[in-house]
């Protein structure tokens, strides 16, 4: 215990070199781009910035997989010339019921949509109840969509935002349907909000052959060209999903503004097949919902390209063309959870931050030296080798600091020293019991050994649960502090110790400190 | 200079016979928990933004606040703050709303930040926008269980540890002085009107940790003295384990407090409750450690842990 080999000499000085190579890159700028230059990042409470919580739509996503769903189970339904009378919808009970057209063709029915493809497993289940068959979503199967709906999201999301130009931003999943993402020095988010508030679907279908009442297949949807509404057939002729390409531009007749847009060779079919088909009808073009415009088709339109007039100015036709050229969100995003840190707030509290912790430490150092003389200077050695340290294994794993995350340094310095005053107390213990110095050093290192890690370890077990059932601040505030125990288990075991014995070699002492 | 430390708690020689005490801080414990608990139902906790959900927007007018002019501009875009006060500075001015009610309050949540920031930076241009926060309130019962749960299972674990470590009396006392200490730092969180939220979860959390901590090392020092000293009546073990380590709790007590004290001082409005708190449970802590934690182990372990002669009972 009295002796430390070279080897040992060399590794806790290392490592305290190592870390203190690893603490630089967060004062100064990387020399090259290709040197690792790990940094601890700032979080948002300290930089300025906003941070959005978004919450998918489950309802829509359960309600346009039913859509779909009914369109495949009419179409194989006619495909296999099976009759159905009274085909319902109901989103409440997320279900479809029919009739089948007789008794006699009740069993293949029922086959026929138990074998229907499904997009995940055990997507829905078909029972039969009343006469009627009935297909329910389960909801297991849908959080599993919602899953993929997030992930595609996030995807979108990003595009989006990074069509904004906003810098370095971070875009997350969290849960199963909701998505994190922060905006460092964004301090006026409402742009990117309205953004990733807008689903963006953007859908070519028919007019109702009657425009002005809902009949089955179709629904009344508000136009915002004409502020009325019109019945749009609930088919969906093409989809915003075969858009390559959209831009705004001036519109050559009318002077205003207008977004084009180009369809992939799918898209471009069907469009053709569609309009060639209804020449003299009209088709709306949707986006989420409404009607933006609804012309009439004069001539097919086979090339595969048009242009949207809609009443745009500079602003909506960029940022239409920049959501459409994003693709749509599988289903509408809700902001649930905002939080927006200006500038100078931000400022204010990295100040207040680095000052307590600069007032903290020095407290903590001076009480140390007044309290434990020689062996309390070592002690403060070890806590700036704890703080460098700290801050190493921050800026190694690229943690985020946040205001939380330095109280959580402060108070691992002053906890950190608990050890160095139970070994202190203790070598005081064995020498006023007349030991040698040499013999109560030893004693008090061993003795309190055992205290130091029983009282670090409920620390450390009550942190990591922190962490793990915590949420943002908390977060951070226990992974700096779980850091801050196994550095200090370092610092105070290995490093002061090792100072008290190379004091204590070259010294020779007849008296210890105490 | 180095040579002798310059200052001491108290004497190594000083032998303080906390034990006399031990009904007296047992009952005034009591009390304050008990005043705590009444205080946690009535007027109970002033629930921070994270769980209570709603809006806080703080702003910084360019002149001196004029709080009618900003009341009259948010009348008049239709939103009823419920409380429009300075906080810091003449010139900060802090918005809160509750949490709107009705179907669609998540989406009305989010609408009113822009609108309260709109609103204000047309009545008094060059404002700057401090802070805007607004969470719904599916997302403010999310964050209170997940903060609870949190605190339960850190709770939990401190638990089993002790427990494994220790035995049972160990155990069982160091539990009920925990709660003690906890139901207090709860009645300081309701009578000084600090918000709770979930930095001052950690902050519970944090003096949960540290007042086991502390009892930890009370704890380990009389299961040594227990081993060492096999015929010393259980009262005086106490006191003696309690002294022994009197200088180290009253230290590191000390060292916590100076490194939460310029938190308190000057941590900005985020921090301030946080560390106060803090030294609130700091002072707790320590002294439950010396006054509850071991007269409790007295009371449970008096026949288990070691006979005390009749002499010493009253």
């Amino acid at each position: 215990m009295m002796y430390y080999s070279r080897l040992r000499l060399l590794g806790v000085a290392g490592i305290c070199l190592i870390g203190l190579l690893f603490c630089l890159p967060n004062f100064m700028r990387a020399p090259t781009q290709s040197l690792p230059w790990r940094q601890i990042h700032l979080g948002l409470d300290l930089r300025g910035g906003s941070y959005l919580l978004l919450q998918l739509d489950l309802k829509s996503l359960e309600h346009d997989r039913l859509q779909s769903l009914q369109d495949q189970a009419r179409q194989t339904l006619l495909d296999k010339s099976l009759g159905y009378r009274d085909f319902q919808k109901d989103d409440q009970t997320a279900s479809l019921s029919f009739e089948p057209r007789s008794d006699a063709e009740r069993a293949v029915a029922l086959k026929t949509m138990q074998d229907l493809p499904v997009v995940v497993p055990d997507e829905f289940h078909v029972t039969e109840a009343n006469g009627r068959i009935v297909l329910t979503l389960q909801h297991d199967a849908m959080l599993a969509r919602a899953r993929d709906a997030v992930a595609q999201s996030i995807e979108i999301v990003r595009r989006r935002i990074d069509a904004t130009g906003a810098i370095d931003p971070s875009i997350a999943r969290e849960g199963d349907d909701r998505i994190v993402v922060e905006l460092p020095g964004v301090s006026d988010p409402e742009r990117i909000k309205t953004l990733l508030g807008t689903t963006a679907r953007l859908t070519f279908r028919l007019l109702a052959p009657n425009p002005s009442v809902a009949s089955p297949g179709s629904a009344m949807l508000e136009d915002i060209s004409t502020h009325s509404q019109v019945a749009v057939q609930d088919h969906v002729d093409v989809d915003g999903t075969d858009l390559t390409n959209a831009g705004a531009v001036i519109d050559q007749q009318s002077g205003g503004w207008a977004v084009t847009f180009q369809l992939n060779s799918a898209g471009a079919t069907a469009f053709a097949n569609t309009t060639r088909a209804n020449v003299g009808k009209r088709f709306a073009i949707v986006l989420d919902n409404k009607v933006i415009e609804a012309p009439n088709i004069i001539n097919p339109i086979t090339a595969g390209s048009g242009q949207i007039t809609g009443g745009f100015d500079a602003h909506s036709a960029s940022d239409l063309a920049l959501l459409l050229r994003a693709g749509a969100l599988p289903a509408p995003l809700a902001v649930i959870e905002q939080r927006t840190i200006g500038p100078s707030l931000g400022a204010a509290s990295i100040h207040a931050g680095i000052l307590s912790l600069a007032a903290g430490f020095v407290l903590v150092v001076v009480f140390m030296v007044l309290f434990y003389g020689r062996f309390g200077l070592y002690a403060d050695i070890a806590l700036f080798a704890n703080l460098i340290l700290m801050v190493a294994i921050l800026s190694l794993f690229q943690a985020t600091l946040t205001l939380p995350g330095m109280a959580g340094m402060l108070l691992t310095l002053g906890m950190a020293v608990d050890a160095n005053i139970l070994i202190n107390e203790r070598i005081r213990e064995e020498v006023k019991r007349g030991r040698a110095p040499l013999q109560a050093l030893q004693a008090g290192f061993e003795r309190a050994t055992s205290t130091i890690v029983d009282s670090n370890a409920t620390a450390f077990l009550a942190h990591v649960m922190l962490f793990v059932f915590g949420t943002g601040p908390v977060r951070n505030f226990a992974l700096t502090i779980t850091i801050g125990i196994v550095t200090t288990l370092f610092t105070t075991l290995l490093l002061s110790r090792f100072l008290v014995v190379r004091w204590y070699a070259l010294a020779r002492p007849k008296e210890l400190p105490v | 200079m180095l040579s002798r430390p310059l200052l001491r708690f108290v004497r190594d020689d000083r032998r303080i016979n906390f034990m006399r005490g031990r009904h007296m801080g047992l009952i005034v414990s009591a009390v304050l928990s008990i005043a705590s608990v009444i205080l946690f139902f009535e007027p109970g906790l002033k629930l921070g933004l994270d769980f209570r959900g709603g809006i806080i927007v703080e702003a910084q007018t360019p002149g001196a606040a004029d709080f009618g002019k900003l009341r009259s501009a948010l009348e008049k875009a239709d939103i009823h703050p419920d409380a429009v006060q300075a906080f810091g500075s003449p010139r900060d001015v802090r918005i809160s709303i509750n949490a709107p009610e009705g179907a669609d309050r998540e989406a009305q949540t989010q609408k009113l930040v822009d609108g309260v920031k709109t609103a204000i930076s047309a009545a008094e241009p060059g404002t700057q926008v401090l802070r805007a926060d607004a969470v719904g309130a599916s997302v403010s019962s999310e964050l209170f269980r997940d903060g609870l749960l949190a605190l339960g299972f850190s709770l939990a674990m401190i638990l089993a540890y002790i427990w494994i470590r220790f035995e049972r009396e160990f155990a069982i006392s160091a539990v009920v002085t925990l709660i003690l200490d906890l139901t207090k730092t709860v009645g300081f969180l309701a009578i000084t009107r600090f918000e709770f939220d979930l930095v001052m979860v950690a902050a519970l959390l944090t003096i949960l940790g540290y007042s086991t901590n502390d009892k930890v090392v009370v704890y380990d020092r009389i299961r040594e003295n227990l081993r060492k000293y096999r015929t010393m009546p259980l009262r005086e073990l106490l006191d003696l384990s309690i002294n022994e380590t009197l200088n180290r709790t009253l230290g590191t007590s000390m060292t916590v407090f100076l490194a939460a004290l310029p938190l308190a001082l000057f941590g900005g409005s985020t921090l301030t409750g946080f560390a106060t708190v803090m030294l609130f449970g700091i002072v707790v802590g320590t002294s439950s450690s010396i006054f509850i934690a071991a007269p409790l182990l007295l009371l449970m372990g008096e026949k288990r842990l070691r006979k005390t002669p009749s002499s010493d009972t009253e």
